[in-house]
């Protein structure tokens, strides 16, 4: 893949950093390679945010997830910038732990809980984005069950704001193709705004076949950038 | 001053840890065990000097120990 579906050669990208974060590189190194950006590590004790076009929250373990995965990240100096990033129309692209933080700050509704299963669970799974296509990424995660009350699930569904889901193989809703219990196989959604999205599958680790599994989180990328 | 944080999961969310322990009790013979509820328990150790201890574990709590979206909390004062 080459910077040929690039939208902007000029966009500035910051992936934040906090202590446990170890999609970082990864992230960088994919809206580099493939889009030909500027992307820049933000650590989490920074007060202020540069002149930015985009930020990424990838994914880890911050903090040791004490608490509450994502929890205490959500109270590091640079979220109350990151917040305002984000009122401001920002566009924001939380994975894993990402999202995780996503849901604790509440720029995300909903909560991700531990697995059904109770196991960290790494494997490659099905979804099905908010305009139908069938997409294959990693998730690596112990806790992305998705949950979130009745009355927000319909909000979610009515506002069109879901925008992952897991599924099988043949692309059904079933419990098989759900590999946390999420609530209606959620994996990802967005703000209203819809310029904020998190996801639990990793999109930074299906960017290239040469790794051996698929190039679709290339589509994710891509689609966060043109936010912008 | 001591205060106990209690967190657990809001009835309505499934809490697959205390189904695990719930089903292997009944495997082992405690069919009558008909439900066990996973919670944290956090102490909480206020200044003695402070003027106002409960409204301050009230704000760790609702802001910090539990997520207002999934779980709910109870508080109790250990030492009086």
């Amino acid at each position: 893949m080459t910077s040929a579906i690039s939208p902007a050669g000029t966009l500035r990208i910051g992936v934040m950093q906090f202590p446990g974060s170890n999609c970082d590189a990864d992230c960088i190194d994919s809206l580099q390679r493939h889009f030909g950006i500027k992307a820049i590590a933000l650590w989490h004790q920074e007060k202020s945010l540069p002149k930015l076009d985009g930020i990424v929250i990838p994914g880890g373990f911050s903090f040791g997830d004490y608490l509450r995965s994502g929890a205490l990240a959500a109270h590091a100096p640079i979220m109350n910038e990151i917040k305002m990033f984000a009122d401001r129309g920002g566009s924001i692209l939380g994975i894993c732990n990402g999202f995780q933080i996503l849901v604790e700050s509440q720029i995300l509704p909903g909560v991700l809980l531990r697995n059904l299963s109770r196991t960290f669970i790494c494997r490659d799974v099905n979804l099905i984005d908010d305009k139908k296509r069938k997409l294959k990424m990693p998730i690596a995660h112990g806790e992305g069950r998705y949950w979130i009350d009745e009355v927000g699930l319909s909000r979610l569904e009515q506002s069109g704001l879901i925008a992952f889901r897991y599924v099988d193989e043949a692309g059904g809703f079933s419990a098989n193709g759900n590999p946390n219990g999420s609530v209606a196989n959620i994996a990802g959604v967005f703000s209203e705004s819809k310029k904020v999205l998190g996801l639990m599958p990793h999109p930074e680790r299906a960017t290239d076949v040469l790794m051996g599994g698929s190039a679709d989180g290339l589509v994710i990328l891509k689609e966060f950038l043109e936010r912008m | 001053m001591d205060y106990e944080v209690l967190v657990q999961l809001k009835a309505e969310v499934l809490d697959p840890e205390g189904r695990a322990i719930q089903e292997t009790l009944k495997s082992q013979g405690f069919g009558e065990v008909k439900a066990v509820t996973v919670a944290k328990r956090y102490v909480v150790t206020v200044d003695d000097g402070s003027k106002n201890p409960a409204a301050i574990v009230e704000a760790v709590a609702s802001r910090y120990l539990a997520n207002p979206v999934a779980e709910t909390f109870s508080i109790k004062r250990l030492d009086a």
